[in-house]
């Protein structure tokens, strides 16, 4: 009896715990969203928490901030812009490891094994240490300020982890699959646009939410590339600007906040097996 | 295997010609540079590195760095983990994992703002609009703190906001450690009358070591190159600066290539123990296949 009574009082404790910490964790988020619809009066003079005294009260909330940051403080070119560098720097890094990690997977040359090592270690390389020189190159070429420069800058950064993830995925499909394709007389191409890219789809899919999500949400080397010029801004550099020009606006900086997250939480909610999978896939092979 | 010749090396020519100068190239570029002056036109010796690891607003940054691999990466991977195991023991695990997990989508600036909407500070007397000194004004005698101003608690409140963010990390990475575990094994200590407890200590932390150690030097990397949150958040002002913007402030502020070229050597620097411990257990699984 008395165990009965300890036992169900540590089961309630465990609900109260997780429920207070998941809680805590969408509370900040939550705030920013209810803040983003109010009007500016409330947000100064009000927490946020308020609205939930008549949370029925339509009259409370309202769409203005949003078209007031989309329009006068260019988050809506900011948007198109996030998805101009965002598209093709997923894209290009996709294909062009593809080929790679296939090569290191499944073909035989001379120095594969140590060239795999290299990337490998390139995966913690600090961009810090490649800024300046490719700052400098960029000027010079008249690279810097544009998409292609991004685009390519977003591909060389994004490639070691891409190369690697595609490269143990390739490896674990059965050898067998591959031999039995080449005794048949199948050529390498064959192979790898035929067996290995369609296996990996999951592992594509994976790659493709990550590298999405590292382009979309970088701050860093749009900041270093791109510069001031409003013109190319992704959503990350015009909301960081914004932080410094807006100040105490908090009704419109949290709308602006929100329009640089929306896309990535639907993405987030509707792809988060792949997502998982690829974390997973990425640090803790075998 | 079927023979090849140059088809591997049409295969890896593009990814191995972009790896070259976007990354081999500037690095041994960059580690020639931080021996030059600010204009990269003669040569100084260590001048650099003397200035790196003499001067305050570096010291101030070298400290602040420190404090984040502490206390981020202690929080990140212990919260992480019991997290883990908390949540595997109710029904709704994935909606809370889910609601955990929602920050790593949200980029470092966003959560900038979200946060610095959180820690927002407004006199005492006045209304509170942001909800962490609403939280505390309940209490007595409490007095509204400037979270990102104060300089006992700014850099604290800067290392939360990269704890919110990266817990969904480890997270997920631990559990799927932890639903490994044979449940055999946790059941045939329970019976031998081990408690929850020293199951969690004795057994289950034994047994996840590989993996908690995979996560926690992922967890340093992240940290070392931390810029974002306090680029948003501070700009590195009353004492919060880190390495990273410093190294951004020393190319960009003051054009003092040199500098900024010595900032960014000690930061590789510091990651190559990872780099090391990352490429020997590569090796280790590889012979493992």
């Amino acid at each position: 009896m008395n165990r009965r009574i300890t036992n169900l009082f540590s089961r309630a404790l465990l609900h109260v715990v997780i429920i207070f910490i998941a809680f805590a964790w969408l509370m900040p988020t939550l705030g920013l969203l209810v803040s983003s619809l109010r009007n500016r009066n409330d947000v100064l003079s009000s927490g946020w928490w308020t609205v939930f005294r008549h949370l029925l009260d339509f009259n409370q909330y309202t769409l203005e901030n949003y078209t007031e940051v989309i329009t006068a403080s260019g988050m809506g070119r900011a948007f198109l812009n996030s998805l101009i560098i965002t598209i093709p720097s997923t894209i290009i890094v996709i294909i062009i490891a593809a080929f790679a990690a296939y090569a290191f997977a499944r073909m035989e040359f001379r120095g594969r094994h140590v060239l795999f090592v290299v990337v490998v270690g390139l995966l913690v390389v600090p961009i810090q240490m490649t800024l300046i020189p490719i700052l400098r190159i960029y000027n010079g070429l008249g690279l810097a300020g544009t998409f292609y420069g991004i685009w390519l800058a977003h591909t060389g950064y994004g490639l070691p982890f891409a190369i690697f993830l595609l490269r143990n995925f390739f490896g674990s499909i059965p050898k067998d699959i591959f031999e039995s394709a080449f005794l048949d007389g199948a050529s390498h191409h064959t192979a790898f646009f035929r067996l290995a890219l369609p296996l990996s789809i999951p592992a594509l899919a994976s790659l493709a939410i990550f590298q999405f999500l590292w382009v979309w949400n970088d701050l860093l080397v749009a900041l270093i590339y791109l510069g001031g010029t409003e013109q190319v801004s992704p959503l990350t550099l015009r909301l960081s600007s914004l932080v410094n020009s807006l100040g105490q606006n908090w009704h419109l900086l949290t709308a602006a906040a929100f329009i640089s997250m929306a896309l990535p939480l639907v993405l987030f909610f509707s792809l988060q097996r792949y997502f998982v999978r690829g974390i997973l896939a990425g640090s803790v092979k075998g | 295997m079927k023979k090849a010749n140059i088809w591997p090396w049409l295969y890896i020519a593009p990814a191995l010609l972009i790896l070259a100068f976007f990354l081999v190239y500037p690095i041994i570029n960059t580690f020639y540079l931080s021996f030059l002056d600010k204009g990269s036109e003669s040569f100084i010796g260590l001048s650099n590195y003397v200035f790196a690891f003499t001067k305050k607003p570096m010291l101030i940054a070298f400290r602040n760095n420190l404090l984040w691999l502490v206390v981020f990466t202690v929080f990140t991977v212990s919260l992480g983990l019991i997290l883990a195991v908390l949540f595997d023991r109710v029904r709704y695990e994935t909606v809370v994992k889910s609601i955990i997990f929602l920050p790593m989508a949200i980029s470092f600036v966003g959560a900038g703002v979200i946060w610095k909407f959180v820690y927002a500070y407004r006199p005492a007397g006045t209304p509170q609009i942001g909800f962490l000194n609403a939280v505390l004004s309940k209490f007595p005698n409490f007095e509204p703190i400037g979270w990102l101003v104060n300089k006992i608690t700014n850099n604290f409140a800067l290392i939360f906001v990269g704890i919110w963010i990266w817990v969904g990390f480890c997270m997920v990475i631990l559990s799927a450690a932890y639903k490994g575990i044979p449940k055999e094994l946790l059941e045939a200590a329970r019976v031998d009358g081990a408690n929850e407890l020293q199951v969690f200590w004795r057994i289950i932390i034994p047994v996840m070591k590989p993996t908690i150690a995979v996560v926690a030097t992922t967890m340093v990397i992240n940290v070392l190159k931390v810029f974002d949150i306090v680029y948003v958040m501070t700009n590195g002002q009353f004492d919060t600066e880190v390495i990273a913007n410093r190294m951004y402030k020393e190319m960009f502020q003051f054009h003092n290539f040199g500098r900024a070229s010595a900032i960014a050597v000690i930061l590789l620097l510091a990651i190559i123990p990872v780099m090391i411990v990352n490429v020997r257990r590569f090796r280790e699984q590889e012979a493992l296949r």
